[in-house]
């Protein structure tokens, strides 16, 4: 069964990517979805067996991989309860996409090949959170880079969609350095890449060095902050962000999948499943706090002004990625994950409504074109509503009602704020602050698209950095709009059921009471002995949030002339935010510039000048000063050195010949 | 002794060579070279098949006298060497079909020049003396040069003179070594000198820099690589597949054979040299190959990359490092000979090689495109490919013996990343707007044939690299030992 959990999408993509032309776009859309279907089925068994049931850590050999001398790496599926999270998450939102795609994508030529890359994507998904050792992780882990390549670049026609994606898998690649030395480091010290034998044996090793780079360093520091780098990379972490934002260039289905509940979220998964490790190694973990809630921060300030709104959403789950790691980075393990899960069902819905919102509006994704149209799709509108009060965490601290991210999220702070370090304090401060600018981006992106006046047919007078899915679109009339097709539909009902229950259904499982039941030996735990918080501490997210709504709703419904004059005026701190803190101008200076200089200096000067120079051109300019005239070189020299070779074998049969006599 | 396998292998292709000057005519030619190399892969195969993988000495052996005083045909496969036979043989016929219908003049002689340099090939692989390994070893060039020089593009002559400068100096250079290495031997017996192995530290130290200069060109390892650009811009796609694909091996195979058992405790000595060298190759020719403006130039500079992770594997000598090395020389056989294949599939439709000619073929070439992804995934070493199985175990070696050499080596799998995603988005991607490309067609089905077994191959080694490991463990595991216990016997001695 867990086997069929994980290759039932990779049949789905190969028939539909190898057979798409003959059996058809239909038929290979319901192939794949079919399949995913029956995968995310299993899953749910499969998550009521493990997680909530009592059934034991399960580990599937399938076939040997790497053998080469004492390295030995075979390809496994493992399940356990934190698998069998992801395994929920992983395979029932990318059903959810699957089916959701049929109606967003139905005019697109290249149904068939958009399709089959969803289901390879999920295939290497489920390979990345079922591995049972860090080389076939690491094979997820590349694999879901290529699957996001090709999804961001599937529109292969713009330019923007084809650098967007390059540079994905690139600055992936920058943290795929990082986790490679890691394993390596791993496999160094422990001869082993197998998850359970390396976590045994990780306490002996404790204040122990290695020699790294020709420093003795602390061995589980250095591994785990190497570790690390590899998810900073893949979930967008301060530094290795920039990638992100870009991404929105692919099909909006795929921001829902890859680019907010799945493969994002592939770092946390890996330090939450190496908490063992983490734990053990405190100057990594204060490092990932201190990333995580930088990121926290940073993503919502330059969310704030974002003028796309698919964009709003990607540094959202930048943001909210860095509340995960936040989380992992004080031992709350458990909270990290739960964010994860409730963040996969609210964040998805999110981007599906969005998809919703621009479908409706002939792919117009610029929120100063729309507003004004809650009449004419309530239901969408319903729907991110309820994704903004989950996203926003909106509940009742003491009576713990709420919605699925007031759980999660304030897990999270409290757990801050409980950790009693300086770095938790830091965390704790950022994130509070963050969650007041999550709540005034949110709710400015929800009343700038569907409150207020409908501006969708203003004379267009900045188009400058709205992106299109397409580009020969015509704004509707008011009267034109209309909800998007059932099939559509159907999945943000059901992301909408998760974004208001996921959080108290599965409280008390993952955070609360039945935690150690739930969790077992999956992942680390912590005593759990939060207890009692300040009041203050309790109500500090639910007042900065009702303090973002209200910023929101004074700028954007009651002076909604006050934010494009703010605008027009080009602060310093606006400036610094809108352009994302300057990162992808300064990373084309230090890096990308230099790269490619450095590469044509090498190749004019290093090979042509000084190598070729030094060489063979300038051996064979002095031996024409030497030969002019006496060799005609139109005969070639293919014939020369055919015929030196022949001497030279001559010579030597000679020389044989005539030693021999002497011997 | 039974069958004489190795020979039947080996001269296989003369034979058919023979046959095509008895009957030089163009289609008869083509037929009987296509004929003869798929004989000779399914010799390869019964030779593999008569292979006992668990026995890590030289087998299949064959040995009569020929020049005397120690010096015999001797012929003879172990689990380094056969799958390189295996390789050759295997690529051969593709070789052989790529040139089909893009050689028009000369084809007689043009599959003529192929068959005896795949003789050649076979033999270097097979040779157990160093005479015989010599001869084979720089006799093969002479086929080739005459490819490049004969069929080659514009600049062929410059392309052929450049590497004969390089070849030239590194074959004196080894032939001197071998000369002096019978002379303090009395012998030219491979499985002979590797067994005793017994060459004075000083002594080796001359021999091993004497083989180096051959085999450091033959890579190539930078600073000796610009030949390979030339080289690989100026030959007919086949000729290029058979460089990248074989020739290039031909260095590692030498280091393997030679430099490693044979001078063990030069090579230890000069293992910081060669990391070095390899470092430089690996980053440097990889933002070199960022600049590159011909889809040819830039595959031949990610070969010479590619070599730096092989070159650097085999002198950790370690297991992972070596074994990686041999691997990654395999994969690199198919994935840059299919490389070639790709470039040549435009080539042939658009008669340039110039990146800028190309964009947005994916509209009208999906299925060239398809291909043309795996391949370039696999030459950026992602997991589930061949490539990422080399690259993977020469790193971790690395990592074993210097992390310093793993570090710098693992930025060279970013930037390889970056241009080979660069020169795929390029040529694939985009809008189709130069009006040469509106009518070009997609692959026929004889490119189909060409590619997709080379696609299927690098998928499974990627995903089953088992079959591959089995034959050389435990070669590698004696080689390995063989270095151990020489240094743990300079340890006793000192």
């Amino acid at each position: 069964m867990y086997a069929a959990i994980v290759f039932l999408p990779l049949l789905g993509s190969v028939i539909a990517g190898l057979f798409g032309r003959l059996i058809g776009a239909r038929a290979a859309e319901l192939v794949t979805t079919g399949l995913l279907f029956v995968s995310a089925a299993l899953s749910v068994v499969t998550f009521g067996h493990v997680a909530l049931g009592e059934a034991e850590t399960a580990i599937v050999p399938l076939w040997s991989w790497i053998h080469s001398g004492d390295f030995l790496v075979d390809w496994t599926i493992r399940v356990d309860t934190i698998t069998a999270v992801m395994l929920v998450v992983v395979t029932g939102v990318s059903s959810l996409v699957h089916l959701y795609s049929i109606g967003y994508m139905h005019e697109d030529p290249h149904r068939q090949r958009f399709f089959s890359y969803l289901s390879l994507f999920t295939f290497a998904m489920l390979m990345l959170v079922t591995a049972n050792n860090f080389l076939q992780l690491f094979f997820g882990w590349e694999g879901v880079g290529l699957a996001s390549y090709l999804l961001i670049g599937f529109w292969y026609q713009k330019p923007s969609a084809n650098n967007a994606a390059m540079k994905a898998f690139i600055v992936n690649r920058v943290g795929d350095f990082g986790f490679a030395m890691g394993t390596f480091g791993i496999w160094a010290i422990f001869r082993t890449l197998d998850f359970d034998a390396v976590f045994a044996m990780a306490p002996d090793m404790v204040g122990k060095t290695m020699n790294f780079a020709g420093y003795d360093l602390d061995i589980l520091t250095t591994l785990c902050l190497l570790l690390f780098v590899g998810a900073m990379g893949k979930s967008a972490q301060l530094g290795l962000h920039t990638w992100l934002p870009d991404a929105m260039e692919g099909p909006t289905p795929v921001s829902a999948l890859i680019h907010a509940a799945t493969m994002v979220t592939a770092g946390v998964f890996l330090v939450c499943r190496c908490s063992p490790l983490f734990e053990l190694a405190p100057v990594a973990t204060g490092f990932v706090v201190f990333i995580g809630a930088t990121t926290a921060f940073f993503a919502a300030t330059v969310g704030l002004f974002q003028n796309d709104i698919k964009r709003v959403i990607a540094y959202s789950t930048c943001s909210q990625l860095g509340y995960m790691f936040a989380a992992a980075g004080v031992a709350a393990y458990n909270a990290a994950m739960f964010h994860l899960f409730t963040h996969a069902f609210f964040k998805a819905l999110l981007f599906l409504g969005a998809g919703a919102v621009i479908h409706s509006l002939h792919h117009e994704q610029d929120m100063r074109k729309m507003g004004g149209i809650w009449k004419q799709i309530p239901w969408t509108w319903a729907a991110m509503l309820i994704g903004n009060l989950a996203l926003t965490g909106v509940g009742i601290p003491l009576l713990h009602v709420g919605f699925a991210g007031f759980y999660s999220k304030d897990a999270i702070i409290n757990s801050t704020f409980a950790a009693h370090t300086g770095i938790g304090t830091y965390a704790f401060i950022l994130l509070v602050i963050a969650a007041g600018m999550t709540s005034f981006y949110s709710w400015r992106q929800f009343l700038m698209t569907f409150h207020g006046r409908y501006r969708g047919l203003d004379h267009d007078d900045h188009h400058g950095h709205a992106a299109h899915d397409d580009h020969d679109h015509h704004a509707p009339k008011l009267d034109e709009i209309h909800e998007s097709p059932l099939v559509m539909m159907i999945p943000l009902a059901v992301l909408s059921l998760g974004a208001l229950f996921a959080g108290a259904g599965f409280y008390q499982h993952f955070i609360g009471e039945g935690a150690h039941e739930f969790w077992r030996a999956s992942i680390f735990l912590g005593e759990g002995e939060e207890g009692h918080l300040p009041l203050w501490v309790e109500f500090a997210p639910l007042v900065v949030t009702i303090i973002g709504f209200l910023i929101a709703f004074y700028y954007y419904i009651l002076h909604p002339k006050l934010p494009k004059m703010l605008a027009a005026r080009r602060g310093m701190l606006y400036l610094f935010f809108f352009n994302k803190w300057y990162f992808d101008e300064l990373y084309d200076l230090i890096f990308v510039r230099p790269a490619l200089w450095i590469g044509r200096f090498l190749w004019k000067k290093g090979d042509g000048m000084v190598i070729d120079g030094l060489g063979p051109d300038g051996v064979s300019a002095r031996v024409l000063d030497a030969t002019r005239g006496t060799v005609k070189l139109q005969s070639g020299y293919v014939y020369h050195y055919a015929l030196a070779m022949l001497l030279g074998v001559v010579a030597l049969a000679t020389w044989f010949v005539v030693t021999r006599g002497g011997m | 002794m039974s069958l004489p396998i190795l020979s039947l292998t080996t001269f296989a292709p003369l034979v058919g060579a023979l046959a095509i000057l008895a009957l030089p005519k163009a289609n008869s030619a083509r037929w009987i070279a296509l004929g003869t190399t798929v004989v000779t892969f399914a010799l390869s195969l019964v030779m593999l098949a008569g292979f006992n993988s668990l026995d890590p000495g030289f087998q299949l052996v064959e040995k009569l006298e020929w020049m005397g005083g120690g010096i015999s045909y001797h012929m003879g496969v172990d689990g380094i060497s056969i799958l390189f036979v295996v390789l050759t043989t295997a690529l051969m016929p593709f070789a052989i079909a790529a040139s089909w219908e893009s050689i028009e003049t000369r084809v007689a002689e043009y599959m003529v020049a192929f068959l005896v340099l795949e003789t050649m090939m076979i033999g270097v692989f097979c040779a157990l003396d160093l005479v015989l390994f010599y001869v084979l070893f720089e006799g093969g060039l002479i086929p080739m040069f005459l490819i490049i020089g004969v069929w080659g593009g514009k600049r062929r002559v410059y392309a052929s003179f450049k590497f004969f400068l390089y070849t030239f100096v590194g074959s004196v250079l080894m032939l001197l070594a071998i000369m002096s290495m019978y002379w303090y031997s009395g012998t030219t017996d491979i499985p002979t000198l590797i067994a005793s192995s017994n060459f004075p530290a000083g002594m080796q130290t001359w021999l091993w820099l004497a083989f180096f200069a051959s085999f450091a060109v033959k890579m190539p390892m930078w600073p000796v690589h610009t030949w390979l650009p030339d080289a690989h811009v100026e030959a007919p796609t086949a000729g290029s597949v058979i460089l990248a694909a074989i020739l290039l091996k031909m260095g590692g195979y030498g280091f393997l054979r030679f430099s490693l058992p044979m001078f063990p405790d030069a090579s230890l000595l000069f293992q910081p040299l060669v990391f070095t060298m390899s470092v430089i190759a690996i980053i440097y020719t990889s933002l070199v190959a960022l600049a590159q403006e011909d889809m040819k130039k830039l595959i031949a500079y990610s070969s010479v990359a590619h070599m730096g992770f092989v070159t650097m594997g085999i002198f950790t000598l370690n297991h992972q490092g070596i074994e990686g090395g041999i691997f990654q020389m395999l994969s690199h056989g198919v994935v840059s000979g299919a490389l070639f294949l790709c470039v040549g599939v435009v080539y042939d439709r658009m008669h340039t090689r110039e990146i800028a000619a190309y964009g947005g073929l994916v509209n009208r070439m999906p299925v060239y495109a398809a291909c043309f992804l795996v391949f370039t995934m696999a030459n950026v070493g992602l997991p589930g490919t061949s490539g990422f199985v080399g690259e993977f175990l020469t790193m971790l070696g690395a990592y074993r013996a210097n992390t310093w050499v793993a570090i710098f080596a693992a930025t060279g799998v970013i930037l390889s990343a970056a241009y080979a995603l660069f020169l795929y988005r390029r040529i694939v991607f985009g809008v189709l707007v130069k009006p040469a490309l509106q009518t070009i067609q997609d692959l026929t089905l004889r490119e189909k044939a060409l590619l997709v077994p080379l696609l299927v191959v690098t998928i499974f080694l990627g995903v089953y690299p088992k079959p591959v490991f089995d034959v050389t463990t435990p070669a590698v595991m004696k080689l390995v030992d063989g270095i151990k216990l020489r240094n743990a016997n300079q340890g006793a001695a000192k």
